[in-house]
């Protein structure tokens, strides 16, 4: 059983790294980021990119850099000028750019999975805890998921742009009359979410070490999955739920029932949807007319 | 207005002509395997399906991403319903030939005679696999439908996915034949066949969209609360609008089935409802004939006219460095993005057909 | 009016079909109805040409596969660029389609080679979408030769299509004998759902292990699957030996990964699908047992060896489609024995015609460097013996153990 915990929780914690981004995201601009997935293949690509060229110092940060990068750019050129579009358009727009980020991976890839052949030194390596050998990474990973978590809970309770931040997501208009520069903290949001897809990327692409176009699919929706399940717009919401759906994914897995493990995280999905749209920790909103 | 409507009607018939024309003169003069043949196939099916979405995306206002799934049952109840008794044991190679003892096209063929009944059972396994499809919308639609548009596309999503993972479940094998493929089961092999089907069942839906119930699901379109407040059961509507594209969309996948002549359930994942909601988006949210104009822009370049952006040459430049594989498909999402940031009402807003003469004669009447 | 309407609609439908006509099983009726425009036709220069049409992955899952395999295309196509047809000397002109490992996209590929004039196919790598582009291959009359696509459906119900490899049928039991020779009993399998290459194989080895009197835990995992790590233990815990994992290059790095990781001490038994470099170095430096079966071992003929890697080191892309280094793959050489095996048919054939072609090609009977290949009644090669060979975590390269057949 204890192999299954383990690997549960850092899967888990993959997830709440990808959850949060949408679950912000989501928040202000009510807005389900579809390419999210991808920002995070982009993030693994540039890591065995870089990790392949440049001494591990220098790769790491490149690899937060243009991914943060990314994240800004896909807001200010393909969600900013729908700002008052119907939400569908944006959306539309949202999965375009998927379409678009999955495509030019694939010709630089030339659609072949790109295997990460220099890991980060120390963290790879195997380690045996009570018996069971794992990677020294699934250890690390909940850690710093719950260290990022902390810091950015200070972050938005705490600053100045963090209170914009929930402003914003309480009521868009309003915060916008009240004086809060609503682009510079919808372009925080992406900063953030990208930063820490970003690291979700490293660590996942330093333990599962192979990197596909569609490499951020599942996890994207997953961690989607998460996030609602938590409470959408949530950030406890979306840690709790991710730990839960990875925690459940490796049990069914250990339970011999593989053919659903995917299957099982929708199933829940449409579950939480019937019974409590809000979610764990989600507020009831209600719809302005 | 009478004329203007007679017009618009002698116009309309005048051009489908036309194109029925074309697509007879392709099936007369090429064999059954050129490129243009294939061409036409898929893309009356995709416009079918795209049709189908446009109903629910474009006409209600739904936003639904289950479109994949969907066709997947009407694949698949195609194909099971179809392959012929002794090519079962082949098929069926690890579950004992399945479990379903009958082809439909050889029950009807046994009292309607070998062509027509051969028809006849490929058109009524279509048929199930649509109201298939539609009984399945019905029962997801139940709790779905309630849910806000975006909560409603995730979930037809993962319902999508669920469905494959059964598809592809070795449990289901005598059905489904799990993760092998089901093949050898009829087809039609005329390109004006598949015209025709899709153009009769896109028929059905504009007309339905002409009715008193399109005209509520645009209703609810544009303003929920006051479609309610007008007496339009919302929860009806819905429900009615997601059962019956899902039934349509069952129908293209039973098309989508004859035309790739194998099928298995790892080709219905999202990025295939995503490829059919960009065509509508290309085509024009809210246009019938946008979406199968794009339909048959989209297949025809992507299968054929941009081929050469991915093997070195096109258009006469020859250019391997850049012209590699993948470039055709980024080039095409890179339109696609351009589309949908600056040209958002597609190629034809959410005119159709007979509005473009109308639109003609207004400008010459301005011009007199 | 409405109703009449759809009334005139529902029946002008079928009327319209019934007069197109159903077309039974696949494609049958108008199959070699009108000749394909294929065959010789005159190039530019006068000199006349043959067109062998190469139907194979260069993306997706397969992609790696698909782009060693039509290496040894392009190097037999170097080394013999002529064919003598009575008397004639034909340039030999490969076209190379992409068909994205998918069988969705198999039939549009298909045409795609054959409307390109082409006397003879061949591919693909992987068996699913060799059977879509099968039916579309029957219907023209062009015929097929498969490389590597082990599956038996590819040639059953296919008359087009031919194959120069061994089966599942035969792969499947090669293994199990290995895997029981080893001494174990537990035999832990793990396929991709959706593939018919992984469970085709899963099959045709679960039925003869349990034969042998093992017993085998199957699982599957869904495709885009990264964390094998549960698999593993699920291996673990139900005490096997060997865990048999015919899947995708790409996946197989990711289960030597994981088994690594989870320090799983049994073998890990792999299909001629992780014959591939880039699967041996993954082993390198790593606590990893990799056994794998395939068509040809490096080292089987020193003077061919010799001169493709001469070859392919003179050719930057050819170096980087082999995944950057100059270790034959044995889909390589079965590529450069499937080149050749075709120019034997052309021969035969005496023309260019697909048809005639066709027909030359259950009489053909080559050595190639990969053995003797000769066809039986359902188009499939005569083979009975497979290579064994095992990764070496040292050097990263794959060592010759043994070569196998059934019992």
């Amino acid at each position: 059983m204890l192999p299954y915990l383990i690997n549960g929780v850092s899967v888990g914690g993959q997830y709440a790294l990808i959850a949060i981004g949408y679950t912000l995201v989501y928040g202000i601009l009510r807005l389900i980021n579809f390419a999210h997935g991808d920002v995070f293949m982009v993030a693994g690509l540039v890591m065995v990119y870089a990790t392949a060229s440049m001494p591990i110092y220098l790769a790491l940060p490149l690899v937060l850099v243009v991914t943060v990068a990314l994240g800004f750019v896909i807001e200010r050129a393909a969600y900013k000028p729908l700002r008052t579009a119907p939400r569908m358009s944006v959306m539309i727009s949202a999965i375009g750019v998927s379409y678009l980020i999955q495509n030019l991976a694939f010709y630089i890839t030339g659609g072949v999975p790109q295997p990460v052949v220099n890991p980060i030194p120390w963290v790879s390596e195997n380690v045996m805890v009570f018996g069971e050998s794992t990677k020294r990474v699934t250890l690390i990973t909940p850690v710093l998921t719950i260290l990022l978590v902390a810091g950015l809970v200070y972050l938005i309770n705490h600053t100045k742009i963090g209170m914009a931040m929930r402003a914003a997501a309480k009521d868009f208009e309003t915060a916008q009359l009240m004086g809060v520069k609503i682009n510079a903290v919808i372009s925080m949001t992406f900063v953030i979410g990208s930063f820490l897809a970003a690291v979700g990327a490293i660590l996942y692409f330093t333990n599962y070490p192979s990197v596909g176009i569609t490499s951020g699919g599942m996890p994207g929706l997953k961690a989607f999955v998460a996030a609602v399940f938590g409470g959408i717009g949530s950030i406890p919401g979306a840690v709790v739920g991710a730990f839960i759906i990875g925690l459940c994914e490796e049990i069914i897995k250990g339970l011999g029932l593989t053919t659903f493990s995917d299957a099982f995280t929708f199933a829940l999905l449409i579950v939480v949807l019937c019974v409590k749209p809000t979610g764990l920790f989600g507020e009831k909103v209600t719809d302005k007319v | 207005m009478t004329s203007m409507k007679k017009k618009q009607t002698i116009f309309t018939a005048a051009v489908l002509l036309v194109l029925l024309a074309v697509c007879v003169a392709v099936d007369m003069s090429l064999p059954s395997f050129h490129i243009a043949v294939k061409v036409i196939e898929k893309a009356s099916v995709y416009a079918l399906v795209a049709v189908s979405m446009n109903l629910l995306n474009g006409f209600t206002g739904l936003f639904s991403l289950g479109q994949a799934g969907f066709m997947l049952l009407g694949a698949y109840s195609y194909a099971v319903l179809t392959i012929p008794m002794d090519k079962k044991a082949s098929v069926y190679q690890y579950f004992d030939g399945g479990a379903l003892k009958f082809s439909l096209p050889e029950v009807f063929a046994s009292f309607l005679g070998d062509s027509v009944g051969t028809v006849v059972g490929m058109l009524a396994a279509l048929l199930i696999g649509g109201l298939l499809a539609g009984l399945f919308a019905f029962l997801i639609g139940l709790p779905v439908l309630r849910l806000k548009s975006d909560y409603l596309a995730i979930a037809t999503l993962g319902f999508a996915e669920i469905l494959k993972a059964f598809f592809q479940w070795n449990a289901l094998g005598p059905i489904t034949n799990g993760s092998n493929l089901l093949k050898s089961y009829p087809t039609f092999s005329h390109p004006t066949a598949y015209v025709v089907l899709a153009g009769v069942l896109v028929a059905f839906i504009v007309l339905l969209i002409n009715s008193t119930y399109g005209r509520a699901f645009k209703a609810i379109r544009d303003d929920e609360v006051a479609a309610e407040a007008m007496g339009i059961s919302l929860a009806h509507h819905k429900r009615l609008a997601f059962v019956i594209s899902s039934v349509f969309a069952g129908f293209g996948g039973g098309m989508l089935a004859m035309y790739m002549g194998t099928v298995a359930a790892a080709p219905f994942k999202s990025a295939m409802t995503y490829e059919i909601l960009l065509i509508v988006v290309i085509g024009g949210i809210g246009s019938i004939t946008g979406s199968v104009l794009a339909s048959f822009l989209y297949i025809f370049s992507s299968e054929w006219l941009l081929r050469g952006l991915d093997s070195g040459k096109f258009l006469g430049i020859s250019a391997p460095d850049i012209f590699k594989n993948g470039f055709r498909m980024a080039v095409f999402s890179v339109i696609i993005m351009v589309i949908v940031l600056f040209f958002r009402r597609g190629i034809m807003g959410d005119k159709e057909l007979p509005d473009l003469l109308r639109q003609r004669s207004r400008k010459e009447a301005a011009g007199k | 009016m409405k109703k009449l309407l759809s009334l005139a609609l529902a029946s002008a439908m079928v009327l319209s079909l019934a007069a197109c006509g159903g077309n039974n099983s696949g494609g049958g009726s108008n199959g070699g109805g009108s000749a394909p425009n294929g065959g010789g036709s005159n190039a530019a220069s006068g000199d006349k040409v043959v067109k062998i049409g190469v139907f194979e992955p260069q993306t997706g899952d397969n992609g790696p596969g698909g782009k060693q395999e039509i290496l040894g295309m392009q190097y037999a196509n170097s080394v013999q660029p002529t064919v003598e047809i009575n008397g004639e000397t034909y340039q030999v002109q490969l076209e190379i389609v992409d068909n994205r490992t998918t069988p969705e996209n198999g039939p549009s590929a298909a045409a795609e080679v054959v409307n390109r004039g082409v006397s003879v196919i061949l591919g693909s790598y992987g068996s699913g979408v060799s059977m879509a582009g099968g039916a579309v291959f029957q219907e023209a009359g062009v015929p097929a030769i498969g490389v590597t696509c082990t599956n038996p459906q590819v040639t059953a119900d296919c008359d087009a299509y031919f194959r120069i490899c061994f089966t599942d049928p035969f792969q499947g039991p090669a293994l199990a004998s290995y895997a029981k020779e080893l001494g174990v009993d537990t035999a832990y399998t793990l396929a991709m759902l959706g593939s018919d290459y992984d469970q085709g194989l899963v099959h045709y080895f679960k039925e003869a292990f349990e034969n042998l009197g093992g017993t085998v835990v199957s699982e599957d995992f869904p495709e885009g699957s990264a964390n094998f790590v549960s698999y593993i233990n699920n291996a673990k815990s139900a005490g096997a030996g060997v865990i048999f994992a015919p899947v995708s290059t790409n996946y197989a790095q990711l289960i030597i990964e994981a088994a690594s990781a989870q320090g799983f001490e049994g073998t890990l038994l792999g299909s001629d699908t992780w014959d591939n470099n880039m699967v041996a170095e993954s082993t390198k430096g790593k606590n990893a047992e990799v056994v794998v079966t395939t068509f040809y071992q490096e080292g089987g003929n020193a003077e061919f060896d010799a001169s493709i890697k001469e070859w392919i080191n003179a050719n930057p892309d050819a170096k980087t489609n082999n995944g950057g280094n100059d270790v034959i793959s044995a889909v390589t050489v079965m590529g450069y024995d499937a080149y050749f095996t075709a120019l034997e048919a052309i021969k035969a054939a005496g023309s260019t015609d697909p048809k005639a072609v066709m027909e030359a090609l259950p009489g053909v009977s080559y050595t190639g460097v990969s053995g003797l290949i000769e066809f039986d009644e359902v188009g499939d090669a005569k083979r009975d013996q497979a290579y064994i060979k095992a990764a070496n975590t040292e050097t990263g390269l794959w060592d010759f153990v043994k070569i196998q057949g059934v019992g």
